[in-house]
């Protein structure tokens, strides 16, 4: 290649490479707690594109999009200006894994959040490629584009996507190419590479696109959004959206398209090896399906809408990696899709990604200084999962330029936590996605209650406004006072008290009892009480569905609060970064080289590694006492 | 650093073993070995015995005349190199021979270190450690073979097979919550009722046993209750006579309490004779007296006395009160002389328990008794040899705990709570089984442990 011409461009302070979802939440942030801010794209057209599913949230996504709201991020309130149908999952369970999820207006939520970039002071918005980050004995001293531009900073987030050496796959058929016909980024791969980093490649893939008009959708079930509509973002609780919702559509597939796949799967490049990457086992493509799970005879597909000026539909449960004309003869055989036009092809994207285990918490690089990463080339997958990394990345990033302590968030506070100790501890061998079963404290961290848990932190970062701090004090005032008030509202056992019980199927009362007490009961809740409590003040519904919570489920949380007890006590055993493990005697072969490997800050960290055992952390556990009593002998000595 | 102990009991015995453990555990054997045909011993004699003598080199005295055994680790019982002498018994020879063991650079072992080191080496699992300990603590063959019986896992494998079946029934009520719309099977309560059902009988079960296994371990806790001179201290020589008295405890008057451990065909018996319950202006005596009370409320078995030849005193009246309800064998003794009341007498008094006529002084009915106490208590000896029998308190607190959340999550599931709060009982139970293999990790738990060692050996 011929040597470019390098000119110096710029100076920042942190500067982003990416604009997807990790990114635009970590140029938010850094810009937002007072540092000089640039994002950098290949395309400014794609910022915070939802290249895959239309959706936002779901379970576990939904409780990360909560809690980066209510840190101060941008992604709830974006998709508060730009969904087209909401719908609440999970609520026949309890309140912790109520799940939203909504429908994007796909062109809206770019648009918006382009909007957002381009309004936020201490941001530069630029089109470039980056080719290089520059470094400097281990720490980050700028990035180089394409076109020689140098610019300086202090601290880079890379949040890559699915771009780094992006190849795309449709059967037979390869070529580099970025996600949905964007251009790849290959140099900056390569320049990565030259600085020694491990890559690997991750896969992913999406459905076809289809025409509105070719599908018949008197053969398929709607899927109405719900009717009362609950917004993302707490800023816009009690708001009335009055939008109209778009329905989804649920149809199934054949005995004879699965046949089509059976007889075609030697084509699709999954299969005949062409493909090194490893996709996600939780979203796979039809292929996967058909072959996985031979004796099913049909699979679920949902066709949704990509947004409201256009007719592309999008076709949920059937991403594929067959070869053009196969899709669309297999795409005919579902039901409704007999004459269905393709607008989109479906394809698997092949990617570069590193191993995040050689992150810190922060997301930064254990050993360059200021280098950060976020998003799906950490190995996760998802909108929400890369958001709330780009979230933590562009916090860390500020404060090591502010000469501040670092932010992280543990297990037991966040599902943010979750995802990021998950993905910096296990080596993961597919891209990882948000579930509510990863996170172990899930009673107390429900979405419901994100802005209680968070927003102060967030507030003392400078990321939260005065306006969201003020409310979510007085919530958290308003849910204490009304828990207050209904352990002193009593209900004698009076005839009339009775006939509302039994009204309400539930037992009538022999003695006294609190209205703190009667909401306990399994048949009974918080509103259908107010016959009740003619003295109730007018609460929010988030209120009321706090108080609820709290009541109903006050023994099981406090089970939950003791289990987070016993987790702090291994959280807090802090392990020294330069402990040598093969030192220790009595760990396995195989922990003393992952723990040597990882090198995780603390024992409740190296108990989640995969391949270290009980006995390996009781072995630790030993060392740490036995360290402590020589240490504290030689104090005494 | 290389370690060595006395590993047999001390006492009288054929051979006693001196044990060494650690990287110079050859170079030490060499050093006080002198082989009769074996030049100098090395890795290819590891796992072989060795006939020869130990010498003290310095003046080139025999100490005694030994087989010796070197064997390389990792497959030892310490993962480390290790050697075995074993010596003629008898607390001298043996004394001998760890002393000039520990001149040529062994350290005394600490009391458990070499468990100790088998653990931090990874060669034994936390269950299988304690079980070690329990082995060396054991008072008893029956206990030994139980305590033998767990370090083989089976306490693991029962385990395991409860935490199967937890694993199932969460991942299940996962995959139901985290995807809502995938068309798999909702997870149901009957479902859920009916694996509750079985984690919680299969625990019960095992808590079963841990009452037994206590017994094995510390020895039935026995009460000999009867008024003064009814044959209590007859008695008691009479069972001690016909099997072997492990330890006395306690030695006292008659007015104290007498504590004896006694082994009736492998169970153990721990044997308290107390003084006569009655009321009693002498201070010494009354100490007895409240201990005797004592000691009938931890009572597992209550043997009472009567005297046949006298007629029932008030004294005898307050014992039928005391052992009505408890678990008790009725002894009516001095039979052979004549009778001042009736077996169906004290029989209408006293309900369904269990009377034996005795005459301890002439040996008549002692065996009747001894073996009623077995019958009363284990319904057959195949059973001890084939269940696994929970002996250890730590297992059996952690076993309680597990049941107490099987049953609120059994309550849960039955009045229809949400599956995502019963999951919150289900994963504690999951962690209270795993705490007794060591499966899940419980930061106290090593000092609970560790804290035991020091009573090993």
């Amino acid at each position: 290649m011929k040597e470019i011409k390098k000119f110096i461009a710029g100076d920042y302070d942190v500067i982003v490479v990416g604009a997807g979802h990790a990114g635009v939440e970590a140029a938010l942030a850094s810009a937002r707690m007072g540092l000089n801010t640039m994002i950098m794209t290949m395309n400014l057209d794609s910022i915070a594109a939802l290249s895959c599913n239309p959706n936002i949230g779901g379970t576990g996504k939904g409780h990360l999009v909560r809690e980066i709201d209510a840190l101060g991020g941008e992604m709830a309130l974006n998709i508060d200006r730009s969904f087209i149908q909401s719908r609440m999952l999970n609520t026949s369970k309890g309140p912790a894994v109520h799940s939203l999820r909504v429908q994007a207006d796909k062109k809206k939520y770019h648009i918006e959040m382009k909007k957002v970039l381009e309004n936020e002071p201490n941001l530069t918005l630029r089109q470039a490629e980056v080719i290089d980050v520059l470094l400097e004995n281990d720490e980050v001293r700028g990035v180089l584009t394409r076109t020689g531009a140098v610019y300086n900073c202090k601290a880079v987030v890379l949040a890559t996507g699915t771009y780094l050496r992006g190849r795309v796959f449709i059967g037979e058929v390869n070529y580099e190419s970025g996600p949905d016909g964007m251009f790849p980024s290959i140099l900056l791969s390569d320049a990565l590479k030259a600085k020694g980093f491990k890559l690997r490649r991750l896969k992913t893939g999406t459905p076809a696109r289809v025409h509105r008009d070719s599908i018949d959708f008197s053969k398929m079930e709607i899927q109405p959004g719900d009717e009362e509509i609950i917004p993302f973002s707490f800023m816009n609780m009690g708001k009335d959206f009055n939008i109209k919702q778009e329905p989804c559509y649920l149809t199934y597939t054949t005995e004879k398209m699965h046949e089509i796949i059976r007889k075609n799967l030697h084509r699709s490049p999954m299969y005949s090896g062409e493909i090194d990457g490893v996709g996600p086992r939780y979203c796979p493509s039809i292929e996967d399906k058909v072959v996985r799970f031979a004796d099913k005879k049909k699979h679920q597909v949902f066709i949704e809408p990509e947004g409201l000026d256009t007719k592309e539909m999008y076709v949920q449960g059937v991403s594929s990696t067959l070869p053009e004309e196969v899709q669309l003869e297999m795409y005919r055989e579902i039901i409704g899709l007999e004459n269905v036009q393709f607008m989109r092809s479906a394809y698997a994207i092949e990617y570069d990604a590193i191993d995040a285990t050689i992150l810190k918490r922060t997301l930064e690089h254990k050993e360059i200084k200021n280098l950060f990463f976020a998003g799906q080339i950490n190995g996760s997958s998802g909108y929400e999962e890369a958001a709330a990394q780009g979230l933590i990345a562009g916090i860390n990033a500020a404060l090591n330029i502010k000469g501040e302590e670092p932010f992280i968030l543990d297990r037991s506070e966040a599902y943010i936590g979750v995802l990021i100790d998950d993905l910096v501890t296990k080596k993961t061998d597919e891209p990882y996605r948000m579930m509510t079963s990863r996170a172990e404290y899930r009673l107390t961290l429900r979405q419901d209650n994100a802005d209680l848990r968070l927003t102060e932190k967030g507030y003392k970062l400078g990321l939260v406004t005065e306006e969201r701090y003020r409310r979510t004090m007085e919530k958290k005032k308003a849910i204490e006072s009304e828990l207050e008030r209904l352990k002193k509202v009593q209900i004698n056992p009076t005839k009339e008290n009775n006939q509302i019980l039994e009204s309400l199927n539930s037992t009538p009362i022999k003695n006294p009892m609190t209205l703190y007490d009667l909401i306990k009961r399994p048949e009974l809740g918080y509103d259908i009480l107010k016959p009740l409590d003619p003295d109730r003040p007018e609460l929010l519904r988030e209120i009321r569905l706090q108080v609820e919570t709290e009541i109903k489920y006050e023994g099981y949380i406090k089970k939950q609060m003791m289990q987070i007890e016993q987790f702090k006590k291994l959280e807090n055993k802090k392990l020294d970064p330069d402990l040598d493990y093969n030192e220790i005697k009595g760990l396995s072969n195989e922990a003393k080289q992952k723990l040597n490997d990882i090198k995780p800050d603390s024992v409740g960290q190296a108990s989640r590694i995969s391949g270290v055992s009980p006995s390996d952390i009781n072995v630790l556990l030993i060392y740490l006492e036995q360290k402590r009593r020589k240490e504290r002998k030689e104090v005494n000595e | 650093m290389t370690i060595a102990a006395i590993s047999t009991a001390v006492g009288e015995a054929g051979i006693g073993i001196v044990r060494i453990s650690g990287k110079k555990s050859l170079e030490i054997a060499n050093k006080v070995f002198k082989g009769n045909k074996v030049e100098e011993l090395n890795e290819g004699h590891s796992k072989r015995l060795v006939y020869g003598h130990i010498v003290d080199r310095e003046n080139n005295k025999i100490i005694d005349e030994v087989l010796i055994s070197f064997m390389k680790g990792p497959h030892t019982y310490t993962r480390e190199d290790m050697v075995e002498i074993y010596c003629h018994g008898g607390i001298i020879s043996v004394r001998k021979v760890l002393d000039l063991v520990l001149k040529n650079g062994a350290r005394l072992a600490e009391p458990g270190e070499f468990t100790k080191r088998a653990f931090l080496n990874g060669r034994l699992d936390l269950s299988q450690a304690e079980a070690v300990i329990d082995m060396i603590r054991a008072k008893t063959d029956k206990s030994f073979e139980t305590s033998l019986n767990q370090l083989e896992g089976s306490i693991s494998a029962k385990i395991k097979e409860i935490r199967d079946i937890l694993l199932e029934m969460i991942a299940h009520v996962e995959a139901s919550i985290d995807f809502p719309d995938e068309d798999i099977e909702e997870v149901t309560y009957e479902d859920l009722e009916e694996r509750a059902l079985k984690v919680k009988e299969k625990i019960e079960k095992l808590l079963e046993t841990a009452d037994r296994g206590r017994i094995l371990r510390d020895g039935l806790n026995t009460v000999i209750l009867g008024k003064p001179n009814v044959g209590k201290s007859s008695l008691l020589n009479a069972i001690l006579r016909e099997n072997r008295a492990i330890v006395t405890d306690i030695p006292g008057t008659t007015r104290d309490i007498i504590e004896e451990y006694v082994n009736i065909d492998g169970i153990p018996l721990r044997i308290i004779d107390t003084a006569g319950i009655r009321k009693t202006e002498d201070i010494v005596e009354q100490i007895g007296v409240n201990r005797a009370k004592k000691s009938v409320e931890k009572a597992d078995l209550i043997i009472a006395v009567f005297d046949i030849s006298r007629e029932l005193s008030d004294e005898d009246f307050q014992i039928i009160d005391i052992v009505k309800d408890k678990k008790s064998i009725i002894l009516l003794n001095k039979i052979d002389l004549p009778n001042k009341f009736s077996k169906s007498y004290i029989q209408s008094l006293i309900g369904d328990k269990l009377i034996i006529e005795t005459s301890v002084a002439s040996g008549i009915g002692v065996e009747v008794l001894e073996k009623s106490i077995k019958d009363m208590f284990y319904s057959g000896e195949v059973e001890i040899h084939s269940d696994t029998v929970i002996t250890n308190l730590r297992h059996k607190n952690q076993l309680e705990k597990a049941l107490e959340n099987i049953n609120s999550a059994l309550n849960d599931i039955r009045n229809y709570i949400p599956i995502d709060c019963i999951e919150v009982d289900l994963k504690n139970c999951w962690d209270n089984l795993g705490e007794i293999s060591g499966e899940t990790i419980d930061e106290d738990i090593l000092d609970k442990i560790f804290s035991e060692f020091c009573i090993g050996k």
